[in-house]
């Protein structure tokens, strides 16, 4: 099943007619995703490579009966993208967009509790089911359908630590990028209790960085309710307190946030721990039980 | 976004929160000045993008004018370190001058954002002048904390609770209730990440008055306050750092020598703890975006360049949907143009990954590529230390 899209999943995509947004629709495509169409209010009514544009949203929803959305709109209109794709019925709407004020998000984080869509993201890479279903900036190729479950609050090192799982004849089920933000939608422990339903996925990799404490409060819930191995790596082991790295998530403030302590509690809570970012399969076949 | 105390200040004053009266200068004649306008008794506050500056002597009291121009001739040839700046310092390069204040009690007060709820949260203690961290480890009932739902903002009732929680009885409790409730109009309006005033002080004249004051804006809502562009004080700020800003390059200087370049904020941080654990030195965090082009690559190249701590350099691009003749080619444009000959190494995985490869090879140039993240760290850490050991007469 994996969570979340398969190759049944109609997306639209809002911000189509951007640069990014039409590259990462026709990338979506080529993988065989089911891409309907795409919003970009003043366009409706024409296409562009093959995509139908849509005014908006409702329309777009209505003329194509998509149930997920790809967001690629820019910083200052994406919360109202995300905000749209909630009152227009979409159940799970993937943010790639990155820099959008925490203000924003706050007011959007809080009108989705009274919401049924899901939101992953923002600033993150999207989603994959390998072999079915891409929605998302990520390269396809790298991808192998399989049993590991990838979650990550990361873009390019997701992209690192699903290549060498492939490189060992890991495959995944589904890989996530839940966004590098301090505010995000679906959290590393939403997209823990899917994968520990899933029947296709048989272990979880995480990938986690410096900053908050997301992945101390997985790693309690990992030790209370998972059934499934958990293996991790934690970004920022060096990183030096009180900058921002890159990320806007990625800071550690008031001696909060140390990669050192989420890899304690980690490891404590039975996860394993990759001790290096070139260790990533090699930790993931130690949860398995396989020899390395 | 940092900015100094005295700018934070003038934005509660904009706002009705009664602030000491005082005067930023940045000379000792300007301070003689501003202290025969004060008053006698000044207490002179060196503006640093950092905090802990009354333990670091950044904080000084005087009494009169000569006193105070002796005391500000000191702070300002300083480079001021404290326990927030790293062992270098700050260079001060303005002081607010402030009017002394008769205390009668200080607290602590604070919005934030809180990462676990998704909302700001109003943060108030009765132990004043402390770090809040600190009163959080050792006496967690001495703060209350307000998690503010969006849709109904900080409403009265909510900071009346505070006021009493603070102990704060009379008239003064509706001082109070304006004072939180313009402290959150704030963030809203100017896009503030933290705003914490500390201490907050009732005045012996029975008045609130912020003493001290700290605001971060998010670095995000920037594209909303066009007007924050010349707030910025670039003696604070490494000049590289303001530089590859302008570019849109996340780049934060560190000590060592080996300059890194990496596509994505994750990607970076696992490269420099892969070279930490090869035992090398990182020069610098640099994320060159998901989708570095051509120019940025090239960009980035020149900013790594110029720190003269630089003995090699490790490009780490995972690239995916990105060309990778495009990011050779930035590479190429670069080390070029400024005829580079430090040891490079270049790791790339992405399409095109051969003519990348090719390109880079026929270049001419000092640079070997590797096909994974462990053998490009080990690579960049030899060349590099076996750069050092060639004895100096073999240099030239």
């Amino acid at each position: 099943m994996t969570i979340l899209i398969n190759s049944a999943s109609k997306i639209i995509v809002q911000g189509i007619t951007g640069k990014s947004g039409l590259l990462h629709a026709s990338q979506c495509r080529d993988y065989g995703s089911n891409i309907v169409g795409g919003v970009t209010p003043g366009k409706g009514g024409t296409t562009i490579e093959g995509f139908p544009v849509f005014d908006n949203l409702n329309e777009a929803v209505h003329a194509t009966g998509a149930t997920v959305s790809m967001i690629l709109v820019p910083a200052p209109w994406a919360a109202e993208a995300i905000l749209e794709a909630a009152d227009g019925g979409i159940e799970l709407a993937v943010c790639i967009t990155e820099g959008i004020p925490i203000r924003d998000m706050v007011v959007v984080k809080r009108y989705l509790q009274d919401s049924k869509m899901k939101l992953v993201g923002p600033n993150c890479p999207g989603i994959i089911t390998p072999g079915e279903c891409k929605v998302g900036i990520m390269p396809g190729a790298i991808h192998k359908k399989g049993n590991i479950g990838v979650v990550s609050r990361s873009g390019t090192l997701t992209y690192e630590a699903v290549k060498q799982l492939t490189d060992a004849q890991l495959g995944q089920s589904t890989c996530m990028g839940i966004g590098g933000d301090p505010i995000i939608g679906l959290s590393f422990i939403d997209v823990l209790k899917l994968f520990n339903e899933d029947p296709e996925t048989k272990a979880v990799f995480m990938i986690g960085e410096i900053g908050g404490d997301a992945e101390e409060t997985a790693a309690e819930w990992i030790k209370e309710n998972m059934r499934k191995p958990v293996a991790a790596f934690i970004a920022g082991l060096t990183a030096p307190p009180g900058k921002r790295m890159g990320h806007a998530g990625a800071i550690i403030s008031g001696g909060n946030g140390r990669a050192a302590d989420k890899i304690a509690i980690l490891t404590k809570c039975g996860v394993t721990v990759a001790k290096s970012p070139t260790k990533i399969a090699e930790a993931m076949k130690r949860a398995l039980n396989m020899e390395s | 976004m940092n900015i100094h105390e005295y700018q934070a200040k003038e934005i509660l004053k904009a706002y009705g929160i009664p602030v000491p009266s005082g005067r930023m200068v940045k000379t000792v004649r300007q301070t003689q000045k501003a202290v025969e306008e004060i008053g006698r008794l000044c207490v002179l506050k060196a503006q640093i993008y950092a905090g802990g500056r009354g333990k670091a002597g950044g904080v000084k009291k005087v009494n009169g004018s000569l006193h105070a121009c002796e005391a500000a001739g000191d702070l300002l040839k300083k480079k001021l370190a404290t326990v927030q700046t790293g062992s270098k310092g700050l260079a001060v390069k303005c002081l607010l001058v402030e009017e002394t204040v008769e205390i009668e009690k200080e607290f602590y007060l604070s919005i934030t954002l809180d990462r676990r709820t998704s909302r700001y949260c109003l943060i108030a203690s009765a132990q004043g002048g402390m770090d809040i961290e600190e009163v959080a480890r050792v006496s967690p009932e001495k703060i209350h904390t307000i998690y503010i739902d969006p849709f109904i903002g900080v409403r009265s009732y909510h900071a009346r609770g505070i006021a009493i929680f603070l102990g704060l009885k009379g008239k003064i409790v509706e001082d109070c209730v304006k004072l939180i409730q313009n402290l959150y109009k704030i963030v809203l309006e100017k896009d503030c990440s933290v705003i914490e005033i500390n201490p907050l002080a009732v005045s012996k004249a029975g008045k609130l008055i912020a003493m001290d004051c700290k605001i971060n804006f998010d670095d995000n809502a920037l594209f909303r306050h066009p007007d924050y562009e010349k707030m910025i004080d670039v003696s604070q700020l490494d000049p590289l750092e303001i530089q590859a800003k302008k570019l849109d390059l996340a780049y934060i200087k560190l000590n060592g020598n080996i300059g890194c370049m990496v596509n994505g904020a994750g990607l970076a941080m696992a490269t420099l703890d892969v070279l930490k654990e090869y035992r090398g030195e990182p020069a610098n965090f640099l994320d060159v975006g998901g989708g570095a082009s051509r120019e940025k690559v090239a960009e980035a190249f020149r900013i790594i360049l110029k720190d003269r701590n630089v003995k090699g350099i490790f490009v780490n691009i995972f690239g995916g949907i990105m060309r990778c003749d495009i990011i050779a080619q930035g590479i190429i444009d670069a080390s070029t143009g400024i005829a580079c000959n430090l040891p490079i190494v270049v790791r790339m995985d992405g399409s095109r990954l051969i003519e990348g490869k090719n390109l880079l090879s026929q270049s001419g140039l000092n640079i070997e590529t590797v096909d994974n993240l462990g053998d490009g760290a080990a690579k960049i850490v030899q060349r590099v230390i076996k750069k050092r050991k060639v004895p100096i007469e073999k240099q030239l």
